[in-house]
């Protein structure tokens, strides 16, 4: 969703927005909202990333930088305006990005030490 | 018939066709004058006798009632030498080996002299199902064998089903001929379905996007037609060419009418190099750079066209990014780099760019009201540099031109051609005080490349395991199988991240060959087609990244295949849906502030490819691959391609129908 160096920019406007609401964020209906609202087209099912779209997961960012960059961005990925993705499924969508575990380290992998 | 230097040996005596056809019709305009004066008595000489008044209109003799009313009598077209067998003998002095075609009356009498007088061999018949398939099979075949194809379409419906094939190859700057088979003569035309398929100039729907094209209306005109066509073609930049050919001509025998036909010889046109003056400040400003960034996207043409920039590159000790067009520079090279390394720069030089602006400009489809935002990418004080031979292109229509891009130092020249010249005078510009910064710059770039390296393999770790199968998963997995062959990447049809250029050690000018040039969706299947035609005569096992949108369009290219024992491993990237479309019509619901309507697909409705999904498998065994699928496990995907690779060293086509990620 952004570069890390840009992150620092997206947790400024953050505190200008304000605090996300606190949802009890369920991993399971973010999963299902990933999906529906299309942020697997360029970051994959596992929010895995490629060359539309940076990695979300693991480590995604804090949920207030997070929220802010959906909201507002100027970047490739159009924003999402809460009328379209309530605070809640972006909660949620949040709560999934956090519970997918880190990737083995690529020296475990024998196919990419070719 | 034999090759000659193209002087004129007898003049033209007796009639020949056309001659005849003009002849006709004059004897019939002055029958038209004579014969009314006939049909009245002359007066006598007498001055007083009345000389009645005669009628404006008179009645027609029978001569002109039956000119004006009978059928046409045919003119011969059966009877000595086809003049079909001497447009064989022009094409076979071509050395043209293949001829991927559908086949259509109104090119029957070349195609009977192609297989029976020429005896289906230089060129051989391929039979194709769609003429956008023959097209794109001969765009494949010359980016593998750097030779041109002729491909043979029914004038009218056939060059338009082939017109988007032929688009990507005007795009890729990409060498065809194209001959339309086309019955001119509107009096001696069968009626019905021919004349549907006739048109007084078949080349106009193609000719903003081909180099040259031609109408021969006679034998030796299409000989010299021909022979200037391939010429026009292979002279860089390259690009199709098409030859309209009339029915008739192709039908009747030759009547040399005291006049030796012959055949001009071929002689290939040096391709144009940079302006030495040019060439000079080009190469002063590269060897005075900090940092020097090489862009390139079709520069390297052949084996030596890579080494060439290899050495340009080392000589400066520059970074280089790899556009991808061809197969310029190799991906194990410590100087290659990602397109964001331009941003640094302070002299760039692009080479055969196709879009110098998309080069140093970003334009992110973000903007207010939708309207998208144009960024540069370079610091103002960014000297550029540009060598394109496509500066010598010009046509108006179709916008491949791209956004015009000011350059400091713009060339009209080939760049292979000039990259000789460049490397000598970039060695000569070069101050001996500049030296060890050079070096250094270069001992810096290793230490990068290799932390590159480290990351990319990291990211291709992320959903390693995951169902559908990763794009990184689905390369390395088929890289694992051919890496021990000579292989080549003949196409990869829609996105897989680019994970085969970041992930497999590409170093041969073969080893990938670029995408469709125009983004014409359908290039994929038969270009790896023809490619894999090209390796399988070069001895090079030919590896495909098959997307199935791609597949969909024109799928009888498989057929083709298999018919003709063309051996290609298709691993697919079947992500059930066109990717490229989805995010268009998500964007645009974002903006419009409305929910995407998913209907009961994945993606917004329109743009998924499921319910029922296609089982590409089963569509490839009914045309006579070995195929196997759909592969959702990542852990059975190994073992499919391995068993797929064994069909295809057997020397037939082979696909593994892969449920993937979306890129």
């Amino acid at each position: 969703m952004c570069s890390e160096h840009f992150a620092l920019a997206v947790l400024a406007a953050s505190l200008v927005l304000g605090s996300v609401p606190a949802f009890a964020a369920s991993a399971e209906k973010g999963k299902a909202a990933f999906v529906q609202h299309g942020c697997w087209q360029c970051h994959g099912f596992q929010g895995q990333g490629g060359v539309t779209g940076p990695k979300l997961a693991p480590d995604p960012l804090p949920i207030e930088a997070f929220t802010a960059f959906v909201r507002t961005t100027d970047r490739a990925m159009p924003p999402y305006k809460e009328s379209v993705l309530s605070n809640e499924e972006l909660a949620d969508i949040h709560a999934w990005l956090q519970s997918i575990p880190k990737p083995a380290d690529y020296k475990s992998i024998p196919l990419l030490n070719q | 018939m034999a090759q000659e230097n193209g002087t004129r040996k007898h003049p033209r005596g007796a009639l020949s066709r056309r001659r005849f056809l003009a002849s006709a019709a004059m004897t019939g305009a002055a029958t038209t004058v004579v014969s009314p004066a006939s049909a009245v008595t002359p007066p006598s000489s007498s001055s007083d006798v009345a000389v009645p008044r005669a009628p404006s209109a008179l009645p027609p003799s029978m001569r002109v009632a039956a000119a004006e009313t009978d059928t046409p009598k045919e003119l011969p077209r059966i009877g000595g030498v086809p003049g079909s067998d001497f447009m064989v003998d022009v094409i076979k002095g071509l050395d043209i080996k293949y001829l991927p075609s559908n086949p259509a009356s109104s090119f029957r009498g070349i195609h009977e002299s192609l297989i029976n007088y020429g005896g289906n061999k230089n060129p051989e018949f391929l039979t194709c199902t769609h003429e956008e398939s023959a097209a794109a099979m001969a765009h494949g075949y010359f980016k593998a064998a750097g030779k041109p194809l002729m491909t043979l379409c029914h004038g009218t419906v056939g060059l338009q089903h082939a017109t988007m094939a032929i688009y990507n190859a005007w795009c890729d700057r990409v060498p065809m001929i194209v001959v339309g088979g086309n019955d001119l003569d509107a009096a001696h035309r069968p009626p019905g379905v021919p004349t549907f398929h006739s048109a007084q100039d078949i080349n106009a729907i193609v000719r903003d996007y081909t180099k040259w094209d031609d109408t021969p209306v006679s034998l030796q005109h299409f000989a010299q037609s021909f022979v200037r066509a391939y010429k026009i073609a292979m002279t860089p930049p390259y690009g199709p060419v098409a030859i309209s050919l009339d029915a008739g001509l192709q039908q009747e025998p030759i009547r040399e009418n005291g006049e030796k036909l012959y055949i001009p010889r071929y002689v290939p046109t040096a391709p144009p190099q940079g302006d030495s003056g040019a060439v000079k400040e080009a190469a002063r400003l590269l060897a005075q750079a900090q940092n020097p960034v090489i862009v390139v996207d079709r520069a390297a043409r052949t084996e030596n066209g890579m080494r060439l920039l290899v050495q340009l590159a080392e000589t400066l000790q520059a970074v280089v990014i790899d556009q991808g067009g061809r197969m310029n520079f190799p991906s194990t090279h410590y100087l290659r780099r990602p397109p964001t390394a331009v941003n640094n720069a302070d002299v760039v030089i692009g080479m055969e760019l196709s879009d110098y602006w998309g080069t140093v400009n970003a334009y992110i489809d973000n903007g207010e009201h939708g309207i998208g935002v144009n960024t540069s990418k370079i610091k103002p004080s960014t000297k550029l540099i540009s060598i394109s031979s496509v500066d010598l292109n010009t046509k108006s229509n179709y916008q491949d031109i791209q956004r015009f891009q000011v350059v400091d130092v713009p060339m009209a020249a080939d760049a292979e051609a000039t990259l000789p010249a460049l490397i000598e005078a970039v060695r000569a510009a070069l101050p001996n005080d500049r030296k060890a910064a050079i070096e250094k710059r270069g001992e810096a770039a290793k230490k990068a490349f290799a932390e590159g390296k480290e990351r990319t393999r990291q990211a291709a770790a992320l959903a390693w395991e995951a169902s559908p199968i990763s794009t990184a998963r689905l390369a390395m997995e088929t890289f694992a199988q051919i890496k021990e062959l000579d292989w080549s990447l003949v196409s990869s049809s829609g996105n897989v991240s680019g994970w085969p250029s970041r992930l497999w050690p590409m170093e041969k000018h073969y080893h990938w060959l670029g995408a469709s040039g125009g983004y014409g969706v359908g290039y994929g299947a038969p270009a790896s087609v023809g490619a894999a035609l090209a390796n399988r005569d070069l001895g090079r096992f030919s590896v495909s990244i098959q997307s199935d949108g791609d597949l969909m369009y024109a799928p009888g290219v498989l057929w083709t295949a298999a018919r003709h024992g063309i051996p290609l491993l298709a691993v697919m990237h079947n992500n059930r849906g066109y990717h490229q479309e989805v995010m268009h019509v998500q964007r645009l619901s974002n903006f419009r502030n409305r929910v995407a309507s998913l209907g009961k697909d994945m993606g917004p409705i329109g743009t998924s490819i499921e319910n029922p999904d296609i089982e590409y498998h089963k569509l490839a065994e009914s045309m006579g691959w070995w195929a196997k699928g759909p592969i959702k496990d990542p852990a059975e995907l190994g073992a499919a391609i391995k068993q797929a690779v064994a069909v295809v060293k057997s020397g037939q086509p082979a696909l593994v129908n892969v449920w993937t990620q979306p890129r």
